[in-house]
């Protein structure tokens, strides 16, 4: 396992680029997934002060 | 279809980086640091097909004036320049200890960085464009030129690089890749294809959602919840 | 009132912009002394060295020359977006592409002409032999009309905006890389005794690409810019 981890030497550059990636792509959904929350609360709350 | 995507790629993810860290043996000349392919080469490979998807759709909606098209194409900017950010970081990492540098004024590295730019221009455009319909058209008409643009300039930067320097070129080189290597590569590449999939919903539908404010269908779905 | 023919149309509107520019004669030093100086910078930047200068020159005067396009091209559209004859051309009979085209060839003449006119003067200060100025000249000629002709595509897309200068320039600079290669390329090799012809094929199929290709876009970035 720690050999693995190891990846002959090359750990750093091996792991920051597999690390940077999943930030990456994880922002890449997670923000428009947030986004729609608050897109969502913020038309709730337009209708509601609509209907009333 | 959100969740089945998901599971596809993360199935495809699991298989992709399991055959690409653990089953593929090391490069008898890079050892372990050939890896990093298997997010540099797909992370590259979109970073190009998500710039086609965009001029293609932005096209769409330019002829025939469909929203969703448009929709697509503006939705894309943001994945494939973050693709593009990534195949460029990925390189960098990758080229540290193969060349000894960290950047390389290689044909392709420069062609990539100049795809960035591209990105970031149409995203740009969308941004200072307020009415959303006539900022879709104008990033379309963008994409539409870089497209035409894109071979150009690869070109050019091709013959140019191999004006200035050989023999750092030589190192890409690759000798033919081993097909368990070549697997998971492929695997991955879709993998990413999947998660553009995803990705593009989950931006198309806040964008529509936001365009579309006041529609009654949207009233009836927000009713429901 | 008869339609004018569309040869006719394309000369006045060339003469039109003429005019106004000579009414307006002081605008038209800003690019060049624009170009100029950073030209002058290099040498300031990277020590008087002569046998480095001489070396780096081509490629120093494109990128001035390439900045300096830049600059200008921002008020290609801009007076004519403003005063509302904008949307006369779009209206009048003739297509807009040539209309686009006229307006860019006029452009070209007062900003593009004196930068070419005044680069074997830069071109001596740097030292460079006069055969190599000559190609020199003959890659600005043509490519500084390439340049023209596709930063206009950036400008229709931008006339609308307020804050469109930096955002011009970010649209631009990437499609004007081709043009920069072959021609400093050319600078280069024919530093280096070697030919150029291939080179210069390529910008001269690039010029024509961009005048037969680049109308089309920028006529359509500009009915969008008014609509």
């Amino acid at each position: 396992m720690s050999e693995f981890l190891h990846m002959g030497g090359y750990a750093f550059y091996v792991w920051t680029s597999y690390g940077i990636a999943t930030l990456v792509m994880a922002f890449g959904v997670v923000k428009p997934l947030l986004q729609h929350t608050q897109l969502l609360r913020q038309l709730q709350l337009k209708r509601k002060r609509g209907l009333r | 279809m959100l969740p089945w995507l998901t599971a596809l790629m993360l199935a495809l993810l699991a298989y992709g980086l399991y055959g690409g860290l653990v089953l593929a043996p090391a490069d008898y000349q890079q050892g372990d640091s050939f890896r990093i392919i298997y997010v540099h080469v797909p992370a590259a490979w979109m970073s190009m097909f998500i710039y086609m998807m965009m001029a293609v759709s932005g096209a769409i909606g330019l002829i025939w004036h469909i929203k969703l098209a448009e929709i697509v194409s503006i939705c894309s900017a943001p994945i494939g320049a973050s693709f593009t950010l990534l195949a460029l970081i990925t390189g960098s990492l990758w080229g540290k200890p193969m060349w000894g540098t960290w950047w390389v004024w290689d044909a392709r590295l420069t062609s990539e960085l100049i795809l960035l730019f591209l990105y970031l221009g149409v995203i740009g455009l969308y941004n200072a464009i307020e009415d959303n319909r006539t900022a879709s058209r104008a990033v379309a008409i963008l994409a539409l030129v870089g497209v035409v643009n894109i071979p150009i300039i690869h070109y050019s930067v091709e013959w140019w690089s191999s004006l200035h320097q050989g023999p750092t070129v030589t190192k890409f080189a690759k000798p033919s890749i081993h097909i368990d290597m070549l697997i998971p590569l492929l695997v991955m590449a879709v993998a990413f294809k999947v998660y553009y999939a995803i990705a593009l919903l989950l931006r198309c539908r806040n964008e529509l959602v936001q365009r579309e404010q006041g529609a009654r269908w949207l009233d009836e779905i927000l009713e429901e919840k | 009132m008869t339609t004018p023919s569309l040869l006719n149309a394309f000369l006045s509107v060339v003469r039109r912009d003429l005019i106004l520019a000579y009414r307006h004669r002081a605008e038209l030093i800003n690019p060049l002394a624009f170009f100029v100086m950073v030209v002058t910078l290099f040498p300031l930047a990277v020590g008087a060295d002569v046998e480095l200068l001489r070396r780096i020159a081509p490629g120093v005067i494109w990128v001035a020359a390439l900045l300096a396009s830049l600059l200008s091209m921002d008020a290609l559209f801009r007076s004519d977006f403003e005063d509302g004859s904008l949307e006369l051309m779009v209206m009048t009979p003739h297509p807009l592409s040539v209309l686009v085209l006229a307006k860019v060839s006029a452009h070209w003449l007062l900003s593009g002409m004196p930068l070419i006119l005044i680069t074997p003067l830069l071109a001596a200060m740097f030292d460079i032999e006069s055969d190599v100025i000559g190609i020199l000249f003959i890659t600005l000629f043509l490519g500084t009309p390439v340049l023209s002709l596709i930063g206009a595509i950036a400008v229709a897309l931008t006339v609308g905006l307020r804050k469109g200068g930096v955002l011009l320039a970010i649209l631009v600079l990437p499609l004007y890389v081709p043009v920069l290669i072959f021609a400093s390329g050319a600078v280069d090799a024919a530093a280096a005794g070697l030919p150029v012809s291939g080179q210069l094929y390529m910008m001269s199929a690039m010029l024509f690409l961009a005048i037969t290709l680049t109308p089309w876009p920028t006529a359509a970035a500009l009915r969008m810019s008014l609509s």
